[in-house]
């Protein structure tokens, strides 16, 4: 299951205001998603790479994680040079696109980028404190506790999920390709959804019984410091920087 | 007792959509200041729904209830109710919905438009009095059962209620998180009523046991 793992620290990036971090990373990502230009991707990495170095991370536990999305990326390596239209290079029998290269390239330079400014930027907050820094940024307070909640719940959900598994399992229960297998794992995905809707009924109970009327408070109260402000101001400047060498070199 | 009685039930009623016999059969039910309660009853005989009842979470479908010599009749006289007495479910996990213990001791507070200072404070002082002071930046999920157990209980006690209405709270505690328990329960100075299947539990921190069968409470 999902764990915090890189919460935890004291680094700058992880005591910065949430806010500045959804905000920065937001617009980075947005500016990294969106460019042409393998200028601006490589330097997109660059600041990732800076963020990384910032937030004084493991960074054997952040290659394991990077290891996990480029293996997606290694498929797009085997199948685009292959099959996108341009101009060809042959390599003996085999015949490459050029521009199916360059595409791949930029997709794997950006990809990397972004995700290092995730685990930097918003990894580095606990699931409550983004919901809250959402919450304060006026997003929707209804997306904000769905966000909240489903993190809360989906580990009981899932606790529930392998509680039923466990005791199919001990009724010697194993899975086959045959109709009582799917009819099995139907009930068993059908009791989940019916045991969660129970429970969502008796939190909800409790909540109404605790004086609960639409609205979460929160016990920390992050102030914006100096600090923040400028750490706001200096990304805001690379995101402007960004896109000026995306116009310079497109 | 010439006091008017904390809760009173009269004649209260509850049948169960689709189901063939009330749950609840006229049942007659009062709970004075200060007075610990203990109730016993087979599954599935009613006990939570009258809890539930008591908390207007159900509406029933005769029979009157007061709190306090006041008939609870709509939603904001429950509301009311709701700030005086407590509900410990069955299952913790139902309870602690906040991410860190911490903030679910105080949500209830926060409701109850306690600045968030005053709130931390007051959760803090709950906590400690009830020896989870080291629980308090603990992430909910990832707590033992018998802390989940204790926390709720503090989320409920952080709200300073007058009544307490326990949910068979020893299910599934070992003995020295059902030990504290009692502790925790016999030093409390106000009422309260225990649902529960373990006779010696009851025994040890109830002044009365009631039995509850076919719908009713006797004694």
């Amino acid at each position: 299951m999902i764990f915090e793992g890189f919460s935890q620290g004291d680094s700058l990036l992880h005591k910065s205001d949430t806010r500045v971090k959804l905000v920065g990373a937001m617009a980075l990502t947005l500016v990294i998603s969106l460019c042409q230009s393998f200028f601006t991707g490589l330097a997109g990495l660059v600041v990732g790479l800076i963020l990384l170095f910032l937030s004084r991370l493991d960074l054997n536990q952040v290659l394991i994680r990077m290891l996990v999305v480029n293996s997606f990326i290694g498929l797009l390596w085997l199948t685009l040079p292959l099959t996108y239209p341009g101009d060809m290079i042959s390599f003996g029998s085999i015949v490459l696109s050029k521009q199916g290269i360059e595409l791949v390239a930029l997709i794997t330079i950006k990809t990397n980028g972004i995700i290092l400014f995730f685990i930097t930027l918003l990894a580095t907050s606990t699931v409550a404190d983004l919901g809250h820094g959402l919450e304060r940024l006026r997003l929707p307070t209804k997306l904000c506790l769905l966000l909240l909640f489903s993190y809360r719940y989906i580990f009981v959900v899932n606790q529930e999920y392998q509680r039923l598994v466990r005791a199919a399992k001990l009724r010697c229960f194993c899975p086959r390709t045959n109709l009582h297998t799917y009819r099995t794992y139907g009930h068993l995905f059908g009791m989940t959804l019916v045991k969660s809707w129970n429970r969502t009924e008796r939190v909800g109970q409790a909540m109404l019984l605790r004086g609960f009327h639409g609205r979460f408070y929160t016990l920390n109260e992050q102030v914006m410091g100096k600090g923040d402000l400028i750490f706001l101001i200096i990304i805001l400047i690379i995101v402007i920087g960004l896109v000026g060498l995306e116009f310079l070199f497109t | 007792m010439t006091q008017l009685p904390l809760i009173k039930l009269q004649d209260v009623s509850y049948t169960y959509s689709g189901a063939t016999k009330p749950i609840l059969d006229k049942i007659n039910f009062t709970l004075h200041e200060k007075q610990h309660l203990g109730l016993i009853g087979s599954n599935g005989c009613g006990k939570t729904t009258f809890f539930h009842i008591i908390m207007g979470l159900l509406k029933p479908d005769s029979g009157m209830l007061f709190f306090k010599g006041n008939e609870m009749r709509n939603a904001q006289h429950f509301k009311k109710l709701r700030q005086e007495i407590g509900l410990l479910f069955q299952d913790a996990d139902d309870q602690l919905f906040s991410p860190t213990v911490l903030e679910d001791v105080a949500f209830g507070l926060l409701n109850l438009g306690v600045g968030p200072v005053k709130a931390r404070q007051i959760a803090i002082q709950t906590l400690g009095d009830l020896g989870l002071a080291e629980l308090e930046k603990r992430i909910t999920h990832q707590l033992s059962g018998g802390e989940k157990k204790l926390v709720s209980l503090a989320t409920i006690l952080a709200m300073q209620p007058k009544v307490l209405l326990l949910d068979e709270p020893t299910n599934n505690l070992d003995s020295t998180t059902r030990a504290r328990l009692i502790k925790i329960l016999t030093e409390l100075d106000i009422a309260y009523v225990i649902i529960s299947h373990d006779r010696d539990f009851l025994a040890e921190t109830s002044q009365k046991v009631l039995t509850m069968t076919q719908g009713r409470v006797t004694e």
